[in-house]
């Protein structure tokens, strides 16, 4: 038996050029899950069964000489909030515990149409509300890495999946930093794509105003590949950005001889000292390979942190209010319909879902709506406005992904304030509705990976995947 | 005078309520729009079908279902908006947050403070102006039974049973301003906006199946002091309902504050059996909603060429049809006949009676009186009609014969009018036979004969009856008048 590639790329031409079957691909990973998973917990479900059927499937295509999607047998992770027909998705919420979804998200159809075959729904903190994984009502997720410290969240199953060697690439969704948080903590790439770019419609939502797909993966080139799979408009998403998804891969390679690098002199401080030595590190990378760094200001960058807790608490607490016992997930039973539903969510949601909840409903409130939630949208416009006159002057702008390395367990889980301050430089992009990701760059403290976040326009994707192929290429020379 | 800021129409003084009381009501009309899908999804927006079958993913507000706004929808409240003269204007949807089983998200996507029609208004066949504040789109919720427990509410039932077919159907909120001052006119703003509805095929508007739904705020003043508190009166069935339940609220408010009360505002349910109103819940109950503005849909600003193609493309509106009826038939634009007849939609029938030759006010009226549940199109094609009503135009039939030959028609659908006459024995009587027959009758009532010869009309009746009678019908009445006017010199 051949070798199995280790990236997307690299399996689905070793499979449809007939070096290996799809089935020895799963195989390999489903074994490698076998071997880590009760270690990490990374998924909330592995669909072996399936995954199999589905590799046998593809090998018998295959073999008849029937046509094959491009990513035909390549084993993809999901990340729990994204609906699967007929497969469980919970959320990683007892609220719902045991429910099958009737339909597919968006993601989900266009991967499979593609040929990539679905290993696992992995696990999240409760709605994606966290960045350590800790809060999944099923238990935490172990970091590969470290299996004393945290993946990073809320898509900690997904980046610890991808870095376990469980898939090669897999699907998160990052609101305020769930895809590049823990992508940067797990030492893998990690890619938040325009607002729009990717569809919806299937992703049990958070704060629709800033929830977006995007894939992890071990290579830039893998995370372009993914990305240009499920991009392009839905029809079934009113958010779509109604254009065919962009070609990306070619970028990866181009180099960035002749672009203007942003860096934010003004930038929030608190990040750690080895953070900050590699982000240096990664601009000398950039000059050297032929970039021009440029000095600019986010000033209103310092507000984002808490103009984004007024304002996905309060998209939140409409977005959950579904969840009330009457169709479908858990239901405590009560002596009236009031009860019924203080009671199933009571006991049905986590300790940071009600906090966010009640934080929106309050936010939202008569009386209240223009001094919190108002102002947050006013916050937001000027996030959206300093980003404009930044981009006039750069292509990109770089900054830290996380102000700190992978922490161990129960270190920020008990103070609230600690946990948001990990998103402090990933939560603009999201209220900017732009584009960014996370690429390895060396490692920090103890050792852990740390990663550089490279800041794109709307629509830049192209521009921030040149610039992800460089760090990627500079990586393996620093620390 | 202070002048409540609301409304600066006043009451004429027989509009006025016993005591100097001044009513005052607003109306909020909720209606179904006639789309093939509902506002969101793709799903079938049909009445009637079995229940939990016109559903999907958006409709149940399954996690991670998004919603996909209605072009036919918006199209639909565009020509509501058009035809009741407001502002097209661009706007956004916002989400409604409240909790209740058959409401599928916990929130309703509403328009709130930018709504897609403004500022216009009707006005109603009597001639008032009735100022419309907005017209905005919503959606629908799902419809609840609640099984067992004595009172059909959710409060003490055993279960409920959801249906979602109703869910995500498309509403057209349509708020008047309140300029209205009596239930009259409350009862004329209501059959008009019917009439428009049904006109531009925005809604079937039906009061009994739901697709049209009333509420009415009522309140009472003292002209030149600020309008009084409202109370906001819901289950209001029927036309004729709105009108007891508007006269009801009034009396009671009248009667609270006469003996020394205070108005609450409240939300009051009419009850038609018992003919009054009960408090349903208070204002200090009700729900902080929470209105934000909705991020699963992007804003709606209909470009001025669709908004125009809708306008040019709206059918003529039931106050055009009354001056064209009026002016085919020389009745009145307010007057009963005309205002039913286009009400009903007929008015097109009636042109095509006309147009066949026929007589345009015998046309009116036949329609009017004949035709009642016949719809737009009545099976009686137009030629026949005019041929009839050209028969007793020309005395070849009386008006009592033309009317059982119209009844005729009526039933099967159509025939010639001449072949049924003559088939009943039907003739015009030659005048001196009528003569001959008043005389016999005279001679047989002369008590009734003094009396009308004194000046006592109705007396005149006995004589008539009795020339019908042996005739069979078949003398024309106002003939008989004639003769008999004659005869009194």
């Amino acid at each position: 038996m051949a070798t199995i590639p280790t990236t997307a790329s690299g399996i689905a031409a070793a499979i449809a050029s007939k070096q290996i079957t799809a089935r020895e691909v799963i195989d390999s990973y489903l074994a490698q899950i076998t071997a880590r998973e009760s270690d990490i917990h990374a998924f909330n479900l592995v669909t072996a069964d399936a995954a199999r059927a589905h590799a046998d499937a593809i090998d018998a295509d295959i073999a008849a000489g029937r046509p094959i999607g491009p990513l035909a047998g390549v084993p993809i992770a999901y990340k729990d909030n994204m609906c699967t027909h007929g497969i469980e998705t919970t959320c990683s919420s007892k609220i719902l515990e045991g429910w099958k979804p009737p339909y597919d998200a968006t993601v989900v159809s266009r991967l499979r149409d593609a040929g990539a075959i679905m290993v696992g729904k992995t696990n999240l903190d409760e709605f994606a509300m966290g960045s350590s994984t800790e809060n999944s009502a099923f238990g935490p997720t172990r970091n590969p890495l470290d299996t004393s410290r945290v993946p990073g969240g809320s898509s900690g199953g997904s980046a610890a999946a991808v870095a376990a060697g469980f898939a090669p690439v897999s699907l998160g969704s990052d609101t305020g930093g769930s895809i590049r948080q823990p992508a940067a903590l797990c030492g893998v790439v990690g890619v938040k794509p325009t607002y729009g770019l990717v569809s919806r419609y299937g992703l049990c939502a958070y704060a629709s105003s800033l929830d977006q797909i995007g894939p992890f993966a071990t290579t830039v080139a893998d995370a372009a590949l993914i990305t240009e799979a499920i991009a392009g408009h839905d029809a079934m998403d009113s958010t779509s950005i109604p254009q065919p998804a962009p070609a990306l891969v070619a970028s990866v390679s181009q180099g960035v001889a002749g672009m203007r690098i942003g860096r934010v002199t003004d930038l929030p401080a608190g990040a750690e000292p080895e953070v900050i030595a590699r982000l240096t590190e990664a601009f000398a990378a950039l000059e050297a390979a032929g970039a021009t760094i440029v000095d600019i200001t986010l000033p209103s960058l310092s507000y984002a942190l808490t103009a984004y807790y007024l304002i996905a608490p309060a998209e939140a607490s409409s977005n959950l209010a579904r969840y009330d016992g009457v169709r479908y997930g858990l239901r405590v039973n009560a002596v009236d319909t009031n009860s019924m539903y203080g009671a199933t969510r009571a006991a049905g949601f986590g300790d940071e879902v009600k906090r966010r909840i009640m934080l929106g409903t309050y936010a939202l409130s008569a009386g209240y709506y223009d001094a919190y939630y108002g102002k947050a949208l006013k916050v937001r416009r000027l996030i959206a406005e300093d980003f404009e006159r930044a981009y006039a002057q750069v292509d990109v702008i770089l900054t830290p992904t996380s102000p700190v390395v992978a922490f161990p367990f129960g270190d920020k889980v008990d103070d609230p304030m600690a946990m948001y301050l990990c998103d402090i430089y990933t939560i603009p992009t999201n209220l900017a509705g732009h584009p960014a990701m996370s690429v390895p760059f060396g490692t920090g403290a103890h050792g852990m990976p740390v990663g550089i976040q490279v800041l794109a326009p709307a629509l830049g994707e192209a521009p921030m995947f040149r610039v992800g192929g460089a760090l990627e290429n500079a990586a393996g020379g620093v620390k | 005078m202070t002048q409540d800021p609301l409304s600066s129409i006043i009451a004429t003084d027989e509009q006025m309520l016993e005591g100097g009381w001044e009513l005052i009501v607003g109306l909020e009309v909720h209606v179904e729009l006639a789309t093939k899908t509902k506002l969101f999804s793709g799903s079938p927006n049909r009445f009637g079908d079995e229940p939990n079958t016109n559903i999907d993913p958006v409709t149940l507000g399954l996690p991670g279902a998004l919603p996909v706004l209605n072009k036919q929808a918006v199209e639909l409240a565009m020509r509501i908006g058009i035809a009741l003269n407001c502002r097209i204007q661009p706007c956004i949807f916002h989400r409604k947050n409240y909790f209740y089983p058959d409401m599928p998200k916990a929130y309703q996507i509403s328009q709130y403070d930018i709504p897609l029609n403004i500022d216009g208004f009707l006005v109603l066949p009597s001639g008032t102006r009735v100022g419309v504040e907005r017209a905005h789109l919503e959606e629908d919720t799902g419809k609840s039974t609640h099984v067992g427990g004595a009172t059909g509410r959710i409060h003490g039932s055993d279960y409920s049973l959801i249906d979602f077919n109703r869910a995500g159907v498309p509403l057209v909120e349509i708020v008047s301003r309140p300029d209205i001052r009596t239930s009259e006119h409350a009862k004329e703003y209501v059959a008009e906006l019917r009439a428009i509805l049904e006109v531009i095929g925005a809604s079937d508007a039906k009061m009994e199946e739901g697709s049209m739904r009333v509420d009415a705020n009522v309140s009472v003043h003292k002209p030149g002091t600020l309008f009084g508190t409202r109370c906001e009166i819901k289950n209001v069935n029927s036309i004729r309902a709105l009108g007891r339940a508007i006269d009801y609220e009034a009396r009671r408010q009248i009667d609270v504050l006469d003996s020394g009360g205070t108005i609450r505002q409240e939300t009051r349910h009419w009850d038609d059996a018992e003919g009054r109103t009960h408090t349903l819940r208070v204002k200090e109950d009700a729900d902080d909603y929470r209105y934000f503005p909705e991020p699963d849909l992007v804003p709606l600003a209909p470009s001025a060429e669709w908004v125009q193609a809708v306008r040019d493309n709206l059918p003529m509106l039931p106050a055009a049809r009354r001056t064209a009826l009026s002016a085919l038939t020389g009745y009145d634009t307010q007057s009963e006949a005309v205002i039913v007849v286009v009400e009903r939609g007929q008015h097109d029938y009636v042109q095509a009676v006309v147009d066949a030759g026929g007589d345009a006010v015998r046309a009116l009226i036949y329609v009017q009186q004949g035709f009642a549940d016949a719809g737009p199109v009545p099976a009686v094609p137009a030629a026949d009609l005019a041929t009839l009503t050209v028969l007793e135009r020309d005395a070849k039939l009386s008006a009592t014969q033309a009317k059982t030959v119209l009844a005729e028609l009526v039933e099967h659908g159509g025939g010639d009018a001449a072949a049924i006459a003559a088939a009943k024995g039907f003739e015009a009587m030659d005048t001196s036979a009528v003569e001959a027959m008043v005389d016999e009758a005279i001679a047989a009532d002369p008590g009734a004969w003094a009396k009308y010869i004194a000046g006592d009309e109705k007396a005149s009746g006995a004589i008539v009856g009795r020339v019908m009678k042996a005739s069979q019908g078949k003398a024309d009445g106002k003939i008989v008048t004639a003769i008999m006017q004659s005869r009194r010199g």
